[in-house]
């Protein structure tokens, strides 16, 4: 199976930090966890159940059955506001691809999950915190304009702190561009599921997150339109923990199911079995 | 504080004396004509300097400016004009108004942002931040217009889409991604204008168009300048340096492509003369509709995905390997 660039550039983690990452603690209850236990319980600790934020190319191996063929892996960021500001927006970008070995806050392209081509778009948070600007735009729509040409159902998972600020305007554009691109996929008859990972807020959450046929959460992920800080800074009060929680959103009626990571890839399994394409008993 | 509100004081005080003047002259019947001529000259003198070239940051204020020709203005400017209330399911936001009209010959669906005149007003107009049940409401009347085959005009002016806790209950991020779905594939001409302030994912939630247009000093942003300034220096008070840098004027926007038209101002803003502005901007609508109208809808869809198709900024080839840097 060829390896994609991505895939190849240097992880979250350097070698030389290796040593100090053979640990690590859980945020929610503290505890220390073997890093290769960690990983192989798909990043989700064993002690209280808590989902740590997972990279792109960990949940393409999590999810399918082998390889998986990168799409619009050469679109790369420009700089079209010549932006600065306590750096300039390519220091940013470069920097990022090094922390987060990615080319940009999202990977897209096909493969098979138990069997069943689909295609697949995956945001990571470590890359610009998952904002999304042109290229997640671009490549987001030409994961859909494939997959409507192959009659491939979509499946996104999402993770983004919203529209990408460097990008000005032409970022927020990508709320257009990609709401049409959903719009026309559906329209054909073609199925989109879509899994919302923590966290999933503003410009992202305001497209293409919520557009989707069916619509996932990961358990406990935070999942909103506006920003805790700004809902508490507006209403100058403190707001419950469980608020923007995927099992609030659920509670509320705004999302079709809540599940844990364990069970993500099965229950996408068989939702994609209800959509395939009707096949005679023999 | 509004800087354009107080830069202008200076030259309200002027102005009035020159109406002082003129009656004066009138009444005791003197002639006076010198005396106003020079005060004249001067008004246009500090008004060009004070509003020839406006930065960014001051353009934001005059996009906020409590005399600014509101969204209510325009709607009482129509040729007709019937509300229709409410989402159908929950309640009736006025921050978002729509309802049907008669525009430049044509009948259509109107949808407006409304922001209030005053403290009271802009309570009851929550300061023109719609809530789900205002997009809900948009989307209704977005589906009669594309069913009914009558043009859909917006006008958009708000700070921004509802960030309170009732708002997330009733899922904002959804009633505006439905929103997007639904102008994507309305089977009429749309026709968006920013007259005020175009804040973010609750602005474009009717932006998404046929044809952009945008009243010479509106703004139209991906975060609020206030916003953008917290999160880069964790400093609102940077505000400024955020209105230069997100690039949100009109004349901006024309050069990336995200508009298509830009309605020029009177000097000093829309407010200096709100009735002729509403008429210039009515004027271009009713001209966008002329031409959009020899489309067939297919046309119009095809165009339209097509326009949002190619926006954004990317190279196609990739970045240099990261090692290489
Ligand atoms: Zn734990």
């Amino acid at each position: 199976m060829p390896i994609p660039d991505w895939m190849r550039l240097p992880r979250a983690n350097a070698p030389q930090e290796r040593d100090a990452t053979l640990w690590e603690r859980c945020p929610k209850c503290s505890e220390m966890l073997y890093r290769k236990d960690l990983e192989q319980h798909l990043w989700v600790c064993s002690r209280c159940g808590h989902h740590f934020r997972m990279h792109a190319s960990d949940r393409v191996h999590m999810l399918l059955d082998g390889e998986f063929q990168e799409i619009a892996a050469q679109v790369a960021p420009s700089d079209p506001l010549h932006w600065t500001d306590k750096r300039t927006y390519p220091a940013k970008i470069a920097a990022d691809r090094i922390k987060s070995g990615l080319t940009e806050a999202i990977v897209v392209g096909t493969g098979t999950l138990a069997g069943q081509r689909l295609a697949l778009g995956i945001m990571d948070f470590s890359f610009r915190g998952g904002t999304m600007g042109s290229v997640v735009g671009e490549r987001l729509v030409r994961l859909f304009e494939h997959a409507l040409h192959h009659h491939f159902p979509v499946v996104l998972f999402t993770a983004s702190g919203g529209a990408r600020m460097e990008e000005g305007m032409l970022a927020l554009m990508q709320m257009a561009k990609s709401s049409a691109a959903v719009k026309r996929f559906t329209d054909a008859g073609n199925f989109y599921a879509v899994v919302l990972t923590d966290p999933t807020t503003g410009g992202v959450s305001a497209s293409f997150a919520f557009q989707a046929d069916v619509i996932i959460a990961e358990s406990k992920a935070s999942i909103g339109f506006a920003g805790r800080r700004v809902i508490e800074q507006t209403i100058r009060q403190r707001l419950p923990e469980n608020f923007q929680t995927a099992e609030f959103l659920l509670e509320k009626g705004q999302i079709d199911m809540v599940v844990s990571r364990h069970e993500l890839r099965d229950t996408l399994a068989r939702l994609l079995g209800y959509v395939a394409p009707a096949t005679v008993p023999a | 504080m509004n800087v354009i509100v107080e830069r202008e004081k200076g030259l309200l005080e002027l102005e009035a004396r020159i109406a002082e003047l003129r009656s004066v002259a009138a009444a005791q019947s003197v002639d006076l004509h010198s005396e106003i001529g020079v005060l004249e000259a001067k008004a246009t003198q500090v008004a060009q300097e004070m509003f020839g070239a406006m930065t960014p940051w001051e353009r934001v204020h005059m996009a906020r400016h409590p005399r600014r020709p509101l969204g209510s203005d325009y709607l009482l400017a129509l040729d007709a004009f019937d509300e229709l209330h409410g989402d159908r399911h929950f309640g009736d936001d006025a921050a978002l108004v729509g309802g049907l009209a008669r525009l430049a010959g044509r009948n259509v669906v109107v949808l407006a942002q409304v922001k209030g005149r005053d403290t009271k007003q802009n309570i009851a107009r929550n300061f023109g931040m719609p809530a789900p049940h205002g997009y809900r409401k948009a989307k209704r009347l977005m589906e009669l217009a594309s069913r009914l085959g009558l043009p859909l005009v917006t006008l958009i002016d708000t700070p921004g889409a509802d960030p309170g806790i009732a708002s997330e209950e009733h899922n904002q991020s959804e009633a505006i991604a439905a929103c997007l779905t639904t102008l994507a594939g309305v089977k009429v001409p749309v026709v968006a204008t920013v007259i005020g302030e175009g804040g973010s994912g609750g602005a474009l939630a009717l932006g998404l168009a046929d044809y952009v247009i945008m009243l010479e000093h509106s703004v139209y942003s991906v975060a609020s300048p206030e916003g953008c300034a917290a999160i880069l220096w964790g400093d609102a008070a940077k505000a400024d340096e955020a209105a230069a840098r997100l690039r949100l004027t009109s004349d901006d926007l024309k050069k990336f492509g995200i508009i298509d038209e830009i309605v020029p101002e009177p000097l000093g803003g829309a407010h200096r003369d709100s009735t002729q502005t509403v008429a210039d901007v009515l004027a271009a609508i009713g001209g966008a509709l002329d031409t959009l109208a020899a489309h067939s809808p297919q046309e119009l869809l095809d165009a339209r995905y097509a326009k949002y198709r190619k926006m954004g900024a990317f190279l196609d080839t990739g970045l240099p390997t990261v090692g290489a840097r």
